[in-house]
């Protein structure tokens, strides 16, 4: 995957082509459809909505303004609990730190639940290329892994499948699949079931991540609906979960805002069938042998933002993605990272750095800058501030100083103020990209580039987003 | 530098000279008004478990009754369940003194208590307390019959929050195991308990 993934042309290629595929763009318009439907009538249902989101976001800017007190918190208190506290700078590193984890155990294959962090790392793939396997048990993780396939939205990464095109994987793909099998989704749901079950029962190594890790008591917390989550974290002797620094937040008590802001944002739930919170090894309950790994990748990078550190506020909950328009219509893969979306166009960029490739570059571009991310969003991430404030860095790193479209962008009430002057401003971004781009030069990547060095090197689209998006 | 160093000092030098961050306002609800046994058993029903309120003296009745209604001939407790609650069960118990997990998958059902529930949002959490067995008992079993009782239900998650031990194992159980992963439509039954049965007991 990882060639495939990096070698990912540039937003604007890859959206022109998903565009044109009428299927993806059907399921995802239908599915986009339904989830907006659900979190609208949850959130109407809370008329403290504002007051909890506005906890929500205070309570993760507290956390990260005093990130490392909070770390070194949940370190002793994880430890003291029992667990295993790892420290990775990068991807290389927490790859590194689970192969050999896994290896202790002898173990040759382990159950994951779903993780935005180790697909971030890529990490089933560095435990492939060292013959173990991750057996992703997620039911949409299980579409993408049998169908050979990329995920393409945060909480449903198969939301660009439909039910047929589902059963048609489960037939062709796993070996145990029931005769007969159609394509109504308790049968599928059913076929996924049965073909996990004696993974699960004789696993002995579950991978996680984690939604929140909580300073003041060394608790991680994971929130899920199938009970593959459960079973990955309950049933194996070793669990291994690897969590991004800017998971922590500082209190047990905050949990009470973010599993209210959480459920209803992402699958417009009032809760989500299963929540697991556990604190180190809990005697004769559970793996006995309790790991860690806080994971940087670039984190800290972002941290150094004043803008963009908002970015790391995320709560993963994919409210931005159902409300974007351009999401809805080009879908996930466009936008080339395990981050699609509104969140991704401004996270991926600063997690590998503006000028670290082409797709990074194009990322803060792909947007209309409507501003339904930021209203929806639980955290209150300025999103569209933050693209705006990115699309300054690309430009300013292609140029040494300050740009065109950093001048152009700085008044933001003034930009947003007038679709004109902001088609204008946009404009004025696409040229300086044209004029400059052949200068364009590959940074650092995120695993082996060799796929990349074919890519292009135009680092900002020479057609504005607006006006590409306006000839669709 | 050890990794750890590293990070601390990356986060450090990124944060020089920030400015605080304000104070979390905690001004969001606290409470619901109302009835909150009525409104747990009907947030519970809302995600298609089956809820039924009954007493302390009527317990024993209503546990047999709805382990025959759901065909739960082999039930498997938790080794401290009150016995009480089973007089009236005529099919075969498996206490739970460490059964394996194929033992466990061989059972047709599993009986618990619980630490406590929250009406606002429907949901049941467990704490590995008195009655409820660690977490593979209610989890590798299809069905799940769970007793909840009624001065043990609050009204919020804020609530619940406050009564909750971190130390312990917290399992939340918001309706039984559901997948929205093919067109976003909620199936249920995928990993967990595909049957989750509530008994509120007043
Ligand atoms: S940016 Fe906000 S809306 Fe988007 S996934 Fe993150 S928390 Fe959710």
């Amino acid at each position: 995957m990882t060639g495939a993934w990096m070698g990912m042309p540039a937003f604007p290629d890859a959206a022109r082509e998903a565009v044109r595929d009428s299927q993806l763009r059907a399921n995802l318009r239908n599915a986009t459809g339904t989830i907006r439907a659900k979190r609208a009538r949850v959130v109407a249902e809370r008329p403290d909505w504002e007051q909890l989101r506005v906890a929500g976001e205070r309570i993760k800017d507290q956390a990260l303004r005093n990130l490392a007190d909070h770390l070194v918190e949940f370190e002793r208190n994880a430890t003291a609990a029992g667990a295993h506290v790892h420290w990775a700078r990068d991807a290389a590193e927490a790859n590194k730190i689970v192969l050999e984890l896994v290896r202790a155990t002898g173990s040759s294959e382990v159950v994951k639940v779903k993780s935005m962090a180790t697909q971030e790392i890529e990490l089933n793939e560095s435990l492939a290329e060292h013959g173990i396997t991750a057996v992703e048990t997620d039911l949409a993780e299980l579409i993408v892994q049998l169908g050979h396939d990329k995920p393409s939205h945060i909480l449903v990464p198969a939301i660009h499948r439909n039910r047929a095109e589902i059963r048609e994987i489960f037939t062709r793909e796993m070996p145990d699949v029931p005769a007969g099998l159609t394509d109504a989704p308790i049968e599928l749901a059913g076929a996924a079931r049965a073909h996990l079950r004696r993974k699960f029962l004789s696993a002995r190594v579950g991978i996680s991540g984690a939604n929140f890790a909580v300073a003041e008591t060394g608790t991680l917390v994971v929130l899920e609906s199938e009970g593959n989550g459960r079973m990955c974290l309950t049933l194996p002797e070793t669990l291994i979960s690897v969590v991004g620094i800017e998971k922590v937040v500082p209190t047990f008590a905050d949990l009470e805002v973010m599993m209210q802001l959480l459920p209803r944002s992402s699958t417009g739930e009032r809760m989500n069938p299963y929540t697991s919170m556990w604190t180190g090894v809990a005697p004769g309950d559970g793996p006995q042998d309790v790991h860690i790994v806080l994971l940087d990748n670039g984190r800290t990078d972002a941290l150094a933002d004043e803008i963009g550190r908002q970015a790391l506020r995320c709560i993963r909950c994919s409210a931005c993605l159902n409300v974007c328009p351009v999401y809805e219509r080009t879908g996930g893969h466009a936008y080339g990272s395990v981050y699609p979306g509104p969140i991704g166009a401004i996270l991926t960029p600063q997690l590998r750095g503006v000028a670290a490739d082409a797709v990074s570059a194009s990322l803060p571009f792909a947007s209309s800058l409507c501003g339904a991310c930021y209203e929806v969003c639980p955290v209150r991430i300025n999103i569209p501030q933050a693209l705006v404030h990115l699309r300054g860095q690309v430009v300013d790193a292609k140029r040494g100083k300050p740009s065109a479209e950093r001048l152009a962008m700085v008044g933001m009430g003034w930009v947003f103020g007038s679709p004109r002057r902001l088609r204008w401003a946009q404009k004025l971004a696409a040229l300086g990209g044209r004029v400059l781009g052949r200068r364009g030069r590959i940074g650092r990547l995120p695993g082996p580039g060799a796929a990349w060095t074919d890519t292009r090197d135009l680092p900002v689209p020479g057609q504005s987003f607006r006006d590409w998006w306006a000839d669709r | 530098m050890s990794a750890r160093d590293e990070i601390l000092a990356r986060i450090r030098s990124a944060l020089e000279g920030a400015e605080p961050a304000p104070e979390v306002s905690r001004d969001y609800a606290r409470t619901v008004a109302g009835d909150v046994v009525r409104l747990a058993a009907e947030r519970i029903a809302d995600y298609r478990a089956t809820v039924t309120l009954t007493t302390a003296t009527a317990l024993p009745n209503a546990i047999a009754a709805r382990l025959v209604a759901n065909g739960v001939r082999r039930l498997a407790v938790p080794a401290d369940l009150p016995s009480s609650w089973v007089s009236d069960f005529d099919g075969e118990l498996v206490q739970d003194n460490g059964l394996s997990n194929a033992e466990l998958d061989g059972c047709d059902g599993v009986l618990t208590a619980s630490a406590l529930a929250i009406a606002e949002t429907g949901t049941i959490v467990l704490d590995a307390g008195p009655g409820q067995g660690r977490r593979a008992l209610t989890l590798i079993p299809d069905y799940h019959l769970c007793v909840v009782a009624a001065d043990r239900i609050v009204g919020t998650v804020p609530e619940a929050a406050e009564l909750l031990d971190p130390k312990r194992p917290l399992t939340w159980i918001s309706g039984p195991s559901a997948t929205s992963d093919i067109e976003l439509n909620r199936v249920e039954g995928v990993h967990g308990p595909r049957t989750l049965d509530v008994l509120i007991v007043e």
